[in-house]
């Protein structure tokens, strides 16, 4: 499966286009992690656990973007988008869409 | 000292403001600076990546290998720049505390999405977009998310092409 975010594939022909295909997900974090940053908020700097927590959602959400894209019988993605939002305190929706196509 | 007890007795709760206050400026000052450190050095080593928000590679018919990459971090504030800022934005204006955060973020992020290019074998880096997330939490938290992503354009594995280098060709 070929991630990209342009609209095309260099030196590739798209043979069929199957639509949006979309994944996403909403985690919370962890008690103890959030203890843990709340020291690291006053101190400052980078606070990993939370770097590693958005990470590891937002590849969950493109791993189900990539299972719809292959139920649909696609071999790439193209135009993916990311997007972030809170759904309440504490929680935040992790979402990738993109469009599905056949590539030769 | 008598007056400091006097102090603490009759209003702990500022103590501990001003104590979280000093501690805040200065673990915050030695992180930014030592982070900062950081980044210009990685920035040197991987001034090679070429990185562009433009939506077409340079050679569109060019057969090459395509991967999406992507860096992100979450950084705090500290008490030190929280208080301040609370303070500022009763008068509006520049918050320059919070811009030297929000760059060191946007800057990290770049490196991190560049060194995964570096991984993919790639030196260029197309129709980078970046997305800036403020992570809800308690109150008192400030936390910024920085997601910069673009498409790693690489050489096929095993092809060569005229105008890519290839590292060790005869």
């Amino acid at each position: 499966m070929v991630i990209t975010n342009i609209e095309m594939i260099p030196g590739k022909r798209v043979v069929k286009h199957l639509g949006l295909v979309q994944g996403s997900t909403v985690r919370a974090k962890h008690v103890g992690k959030d203890i843990m940053a709340g020291f690291k908020n006053i101190v400052g700097g980078e606070l990993k656990s939370y770097t590693e927590l958005l990470n590891e959602s937002r590849q969950e959400a493109t791993n189900r973007m990539i299972e719809q894209a292959t139920a649909a019988g696609a071999n790439a993605i193209l135009n993916v988008r990311f997007s972030t939002s809170s759904i309440t305190q504490g929680a935040a929706e992790l979402f990738a869409y993109g469009t599905a196509v056949v590539i030769e | 000292m008598d007056v400091l007890f006097g102090i603490f007795a009759q209003a702990p709760d500022f103590f501990i403001f001003l104590l979280l206050f000093v501690v805040g400026y200065i673990f915050g000052r030695i992180a930014e600076a030592s982070h900062y450190r950081s980044i210009r050095a990685r920035e040197k080593e991987l001034a090679g990546v070429l990185v562009f928000s433009n939506r077409f590679p340079p050679n569109q018919s060019q057969p090459r290998e395509a991967v999406l990459v992507a860096g992100s971090v979450v950084i705090s504030d500290d008490y030190f720049k929280h208080a301040v800022a609370g303070l500022q934005t009763f008068f509006g204006g520049r918050l320059r505390s919070y811009e030297a955060l929000v760059d060191r973020a946007r800057r990290e992020a770049v490196l991190r999405m560049k060194a995964e290019a570096v991984r993919h074998h790639s030196k260029l880096i197309i129709n980078v977009k970046f997305q800036t997330y403020a992570v809800p939490g308690k109150s008192a938290m400030g936390a910024v998310e920085l997601l910069a992503y673009g498409t790693a354009l690489a050489p096929l594995s095993g092809v060569q092409h005229p105008g890519i280098p290839q590292s060790t060709a005869a």
